[in-house]
């Protein structure tokens, strides 16, 4: 179970007029801005859920996610996430987290990906016999066996996205944040994906929280959407309920840029 | 303790992939060594009573110092590791049930290890090779030879120790190519990297035998020499412990306080 309680965060950014003269200004006089990345945001989300969390760009969904993963601490407010505080009990949270960032690598880059599996596997203190058991089933289902003998650098995208995947799941984590994992991937490997990730969760009942701005991965996996513009959770319901809202005859895509002008975000 | 050994022996292997820069390493260093020797023989032959070392105990030091370059080398870079907190992949990092600080700590060691395990061997066999004085040979004690072993690996923990010290900084001044830059002449030279602490000026020599540079490879390579020996060893070794504890201890510190205020950008 994941509960957030009025977290807030906010973040100051130096800004200044563009120009040579202001930015000699700026090296005597610097002003900040405090940008609100994080307003009063609250939610909950109960064990074997596959959230979609979207929103425009800038919306905030990465800082939530990094609250979440205990790599950021909000100004204000409570979170607990299968009773622990991520910030607070960071490793033994994380040891019991998955994630993936779909713009960062996690995999040694020269090294084939096998070793950086194995790592993983110490990193993470997995038994042999899970971890054998884990990479097996994660080998069949991701179509992994050519890929794992092969450095990371190698890898097209796609290829690297399903290693990826595989090795925030070798320690069998109760919850799975999806950072953006479909981004840049081509149709065969986005499929793969999203099937993969329904059979996650279908099997291990693996809660997955996943922010995306690919509409299409949020109607083939989410039951559940949290949509949220400048910091404010501003709605929270099916992929249905957002379509209902939004008119007739409109794809979920429409539906959520409908809803994004409607609420100025 | 076995998830740090597995993240040093996975940077181990990551290094010793590399044959090519090992065998341009070897042949570097074997040439710079000679030109070094040549260079001192030259200062000798002019002025031999004036010599702050012996002989022997110098081209112990040149032939040493060459083989085990990169264990002690400050201007070699983890660049990955700085790269890493500036662009904000520090975020995996911080998503593992481990301590960044030792996690990073690991992994410096044996990228120091990898690059100087494979070229080594080869440097020690050639300087082996050079006829006397100008040659490497043992010449100390086996007592004395364990002495360096240990001082060897004092040295590893303060240069790992030093290193953290700049990454950590990272986390406060976003990029420290600035420090790295500037800090690695420095240490070369307080070290006795550009030429061995007996040849700079007393004043200097003392302030650098006392400074963290001291205590990396100005120690095992003066005691394998017989440059320095009984009680002065004892003393050289207690100013590695203390310097590696000092910045081992400012290193965490620092670390720690930088990930409370970190703010991992993007994405």
């Amino acid at each position: 179970m994941i509960e957030m309680r009025g977290i807030n965060k906010t973040y100051r950014v130096r800004r200044r007029e563009a120009g040579l003269s202001n930015a000699v200004k700026s090296l005597f006089s610097r002003r900040c801005t405090e940008i609100p990345a994080l307003r009063d945001m609250t939610f909950t989300i109960p064990d074997g859920q596959i959230v979609g969390y979207i929103g425009p760009n800038g919306a905030g969904k990465s800082t939530t996610i990094k609250i979440l993963s205990g790599i950021l601490r909000p100004d204000s407010g409570e979170c607990t996430v299968n009773g622990l505080t991520p910030w607070a009990d960071r490793r033994k949270h994380v040891s019991r987290l998955g994630v993936v960032f779909g713009q960062r690598s996690q995999l040694w880059w020269d090294v084939p990906v096998i070793d950086s599996m194995e790592l993983l596997r110490d990193i993470y203190r997995v038994p042999e016999a899970r971890y054998r058991e884990n990479l097996e089933r994660l080998t069949a289902l991701l179509e992994l066996s050519d890929l794992l003998k092969t450095p990371a650098r190698m890898l097209s995208l796609g290829q690297r996205m399903r290693c990826e995947i595989a090795a925030a799941l070798l320690h069998s984590p109760e919850v799975l944040f999806l950072d953006e994992p479909t981004i840049g991937l081509d149709a065969v490997s986005k499929l793969k994906v999203r099937e993969f990730i329904l059979e996650q969760n279908r099997l291990c009942g693996t809660t997955v929280i996943l922010t995306t701005h690919d509409m299409q991965d949020v109607d083939a996996l989410c039951s559940r959407v949290l949509l949220i513009g400048k910091g404010r959770l501003l709605l929270d319901g099916s992929t249905a309920q957002i379509r209902a809202m939004a008119g007739e005859n409109l794809s979920t895509e429409e539906s959520v840029a409908d809803l994004y002008r409607r609420f100025g975000i | 303790m076995k998830k740090y050994l597995s993240f040093f022996k996975m940077r181990l292997m990551a290094g010793l992939q590399y044959r090519t820069a090992a065998l341009a390493g070897l042949s570097t260093q074997f040439v710079w060594g000679g030109m070094e020797i040549l260079l001192y023989r030259a200062l000798w032959s002019a002025h031999p009573e004036r010599f702050p070392m012996g002989v022997e105990a110098l081209a112990a030091y040149i032939w040493l110092q060459q083989a085990y370059l990169t264990f002690f080398a400050l201007w070699q870079w983890e660049g990955e590791l700085a790269e890493s907190v500036r662009t904000g992949v520090v975020a995996y990092e911080l998503t593992r049930p481990a301590d960044l600080y030792g996690m990073w700590f690991a992994r410096s060691l044996a990228l120091r290890l990898s690059r100087g395990l494979l070229r080594a061997a080869p440097v020690i066999a050639l300087g082996a090779l050079i006829p006397a004085p100008w040659g490497l040979r043992i010449r100390i004690s086996p007592a004395a030879f364990g002495l360096f072993l240990v001082s060897s690996v004092l040295m590893l923990a303060v240069v790992c120790a030093f290193v953290m010290l700049v990454y950590a900084l990272t986390f406060f001044l976003e990029d420290s190519r600035g420090i790295m830059m500037l800090g690695a002449p420095v240490a070369d030279l307080l070290g006795g990297g550009i030429v061995p602490l007996p040849f700079l000026p007393a004043g200097l020599r003392k302030m650098a035998e006392l400074s963290p540079f001291g205590a990396m490879q100005n120690v095992p390579l003066r005691i394998f020499g017989g440059d320095i020996a009984g009680a002065e060893i004892m003393r050289a070794m207690g100013l590695q412990v203390f310097w590696a504890a000092v910045m081992v201890g400012a290193g965490y510190a620092l670390m720690r306080a930088g990930l409370r205020r970190v703010c991992v950008a993007g994405g």
